[in-house]
């Protein structure tokens, strides 16, 4: 990451590495595209989904959660104090869903047929199905929820602006609905496969577990990216981002401890409405507590302390940990306990290529991320938008 | 199961509705079930790995040679899967130590309701009438849900082509099933360890054959009911299905069931969220608009307050200043009338 | 009649799923009707 101090020069050491890692990414993608999967991935017939889902797909979108968590309490809850937040939540989340669909173009076999399941033919019974649809409607949404800050930044197109200011409303509501449909059918991905996801990961809850984590999920990724922003890009900032800030990070570590609660107790719940006790005193069962206590409990209760004490070093620390928690539980779900029972020697580890090309989408990430908060009013309003409600 | 359903739509909507439960039990009625659907039972306690169906299989599919022979039988030594290149393969188990061998054909099993079909987001794959899933490549995108979908690790990818990947797999023969013959690999089979029918005689078939030979085969049929049922059977000789590597666990769910219930959130939240959050905002909003006309009334009250007291003053000052203007008057026409009495006075003085 | 349950289901659910537009659609429509005398100018 770069920070105005190091204006001047093209060979900071953040340049360097993203230019390396994006010289890789070129060179990799040319591989994947000219001679197939195979050439730069470990997938294999067993291991069909590697870290190109189980990162890219799944912690992308539950990562992104951020947008509707924020415009929701904004909007629907009525927090207006968090007004500032809503449009850098926003902008993550629309780079997120856009990253989500270009990684998932590396993926699949055929990317060009992407657009087939929607307008071609419908697989409406697949879980798939309703996640492809749900990411496409709700990447046009966030498109079109970030698209004011674009038009304020080239203005000349007022009417447009207002036009959209005036959808807000719906776009919201929309945005809730999607998410809640497609964050949790992400977990519903692996319902179909009883035999294959490890017991104390496989139950009928995943959905519902999905759909929570992806909550708070979103508001650690806020409360992170706000601490990351305030480093980087604090002249950007004017007083209504400034003064909303400690209060949301404070607020979103009150509901994410809550949330988190929740999360446990259906976890807890989960547990016995299958019997999967006897498997807590396993390997598998160790490497589950680790994630359930280490990295769902212990954050709970960091973020509780944190609030309480209004702490907010703890609780941007605990962002961090609980950031990290998500994609441990993708990861688990996706690779480590998916195929559980397959001999070591066909289980599936990601190759250079897969952990190139996920860097490689990352870094993108977070270039078009810098190139539009310091060209466009992100974390600050507009002056000649002062007045609006948006 | 309806149970298990039931909660998990109720998880996944957050709400309480049934009607997960209730739209499983409505289908019973429409679905056939393909009665007459054609299927294999493969009989594993006849099978000597001669590997003359997988040279069969490869030959009527067109598949690529493989690098060792089909009679090649070292082939047998290392435990296979289907791949690409080939649809169907034989692996060699020990049961017991000391004892002969137990081979095992792999192919696709061709659910009944198939766990491919109901995961494919472009419905490539469908159960035919002649009981053969087969596939679509024309519509496939290449997202290998289906094989991370099916229990029995059958589909495989070919994942060294740029531009035309496919999903492989056994197809029954459906091009040759439709030109009313065999299967390549049943036809192939010198010990009838495979027998083409239509799965409803199969199944009796199985059965006589466990009945009819006490001791010597496991008391089940494999693929009667696993994951909903399959048109590929298998029987096998004792100990178990288990030792020659097939998953006893599988349960009986198919997979539409098993995804039934979420897909049958998806309705409700469409349905209900709408409402919900909506509700929320109208709640918020008049919470809003309340705090905002009890903040207007203490203004204007306090406004009416003010007023009223500048109004009392205003009425005192104005008393005030009548008193005042009485006694200006009042001292006026005093002074008036002492003139007057003065002129008199002047005047009778003059 | 269909053959298998999937069958039926791929049949059902694509109703069903054009209709969800649909009642999202009307669930906009139908807010406009109700709350549009409250305010002749509201802002969202």
């Amino acid at each position: 990451m770069t920070t105005e101090t190091q204006k001047g020069t093209l060979f900071t050491p953040w340049n360097i590495v993203a230019g390396i890692i994006l010289a890789a990414g070129v060179v990799v993608t040319i591989m994947r595209f000219t001679m197939g999967l195979g050439s730069v991935t470990n997938l294999s017939d067993n291991n069909p989904w590697g870290i190109w889902i189980g990162f890219d797909l799944l912690c992308g979108v539950a990562l992104a959660a951020g947008g509707y968590t924020t415009s929701a309490a904004c909007y629907i809850f009525g927090f207006k104090r968090f007004h500032g937040a809503v449009r850098p939540a926003i902008l993550t989340a629309f780079l997120g869903y856009a990253l989500v669909v270009f990684a998932l173009n590396y993926d699949v076999g055929r990317p060009w047929r992407l657009p087939y399941p929607i307008f071609y033919q419908q697989g409406t019974t697949s879980i798939l199905f309703e996640v492809g649809l749900c990411v496409f409607i709700y990447l046009t949404v966030l498109f079109l929820e970030y698209l004011p800050a674009a038009l304020e930044w080239k203005r000349g197109f007022d009417k447009y602006r207002d036009i959209l200011v005036k959808l807000t409303m719906g776009l919201t509501i929309l945005g809730v609905i999607l998410s809640t449909l497609h964050q949790s059918s992400l977990g519903a991905l692996y319902l179909i496969a009883p035999s294959k996801l490890h017991p104390l990961w496989y139950t009928p809850y995943l959905p519902v577990m999905f759909f929570m984590s992806s909550m708070f999920a979103g508001m650690s990724m806020v409360i992170f990216e706000g601490t990351l922003s305030h480093k980087h890009f604090h002249h950007k900032m004017d007083d209504e981002y400034n003064l909303g800030y400690e209060d949301l990070q404070m607020a979103f570590s009150k509901a994410a401890a809550w949330i988190m609660a929740g999360y446990l107790a259906m976890k807890l719940l989960g547990l016995a409405m299958d019997n999967r006790w006897q498997y807590l005193g396993t390997g598998y069962g160790a490497w589950w507590l680790v994630e359930v206590v280490g990295f769902v409990a212990l954050p709970c209760y960091a973020y509780a302390v944190a609030y309480r004490d209004r702490n907010l070093k703890l609780a941007r620390f605990t962002a961090l940990w609980t950031v990290l928690g998500i994609v441990l539980n993708r990861f688990n779900v996706s690779l480590v306990a998916f195929n559980w029972q397959l001999p070591s020697v066909d289980r599936y580890f990601p190759s250079a290529g897969e952990i190139i090309i996920s860097l490689f989408v990352v870094t993108i990430g977070v270039i078009a991320f810098r190139f539009i908060v310091t060209r466009m009013p992100i974390f600050y309003v507009h002056p000649a938008y002062k007045d609006s409600s948006h | 199961m309806k149970r298990r359903h039931f909660l998990g739509l109720l998880g996944a909507a957050g709400v309480t509705l049934g009607s997960g439960a209730t739209a499983k039990a409505a289908s019973l009625g429409d679905v056939k079930g393909l009665p007459n659907a054609g299927g294999v039972l493969f009989d594993a306690s006849r099978c000597i790995g001669c590997r003359k169906c997988e040279a069969a299989c490869n030959q009527v599919n067109d598949l690529p040679k493989p690098a060792k022979a089909f009679d090649d039988l070292t082939v047998l030594d290392v435990t296979r899967r289907t791949d690409a290149k080939t649809y169907t393969i034989v692996n060699k188990y020990v049961p017991d130590a000391g004892k002969p061998p137990v081979f095992r054909k792999i192919q696709c099993n061709h659910c009944m309701e198939p766990a491919c079909a109901s995961a494919c987001f472009v419905a490539a794959f469908k159960k035919s009438e002649t009981g053969a899933v087969v596939y679509d490549p024309d519509v496939c995108v290449g997202c290998r849900y289906c094989m991370v979908a099916c229990p029995f690790n059958i589909p495989a990818y070919e994942y060294d082509k740029a531009f035309t990947p496919r999903v492989m797999k056994c197809t029954m023969c459906q091009p040759r099933l439709l030109e009313g013959k065999l299967p390549g690999c049943v036809e192939a089979c010198p010990k009838e360890a495979l027998i083409f029918g239509k799965r409803r005689e199969l199944l009796n078939l199985a059965w006589d054959r466990i009945g009819g030979n006490p001791g010597r085969y496991v008391e089940h049929v494999y693929g009667e009911r696993e994951m909903g049922g399959t048109s590929w059977l298998t029987i096998a000789p004792k100990p178990s299905f288990a030792a020659i590597g097939m998953d006893e666990n599988l349960g009986t769910t198919s997979a539409p069931e098993l995804t039934s219930g979420a897909l049958a959130a998806v309705p409700a939240v469409a349905g209900i969220w709408p409402v919900l959050l909506t509700g929320l905002y109208a709640i918020s909003k008049r919470k809003e608009k309340i705090a905002e006309s009890e903040k207007q009334a203490a203004v204007a009250a306090a406004i009416a307050k003010a007023s009223a007291d500048a109004e009392a003053k205003l009425a005192e000052e104005l008393a005030k200043a009548e008193v005042a203007g009485k006694r200006r008057i009042e001292v006026e026409v005093k002074k008036a009338l002492e003139a007057a009495a003065k002129a008199g006075e002047e005047g009778e003085d003059a | 009649m269909f053959n298998t349950l999937q069958d039926l289901m791929l049949h059902n659910k694509s109703i069903t799923y054009v209709l969800m537009g649909v009642v999202l659609i009307c669930f906009v429509g139908f807010w406009h009707f109700l709350t549009d005398k409250e305010e002749r100018k509201r802002r969202y």
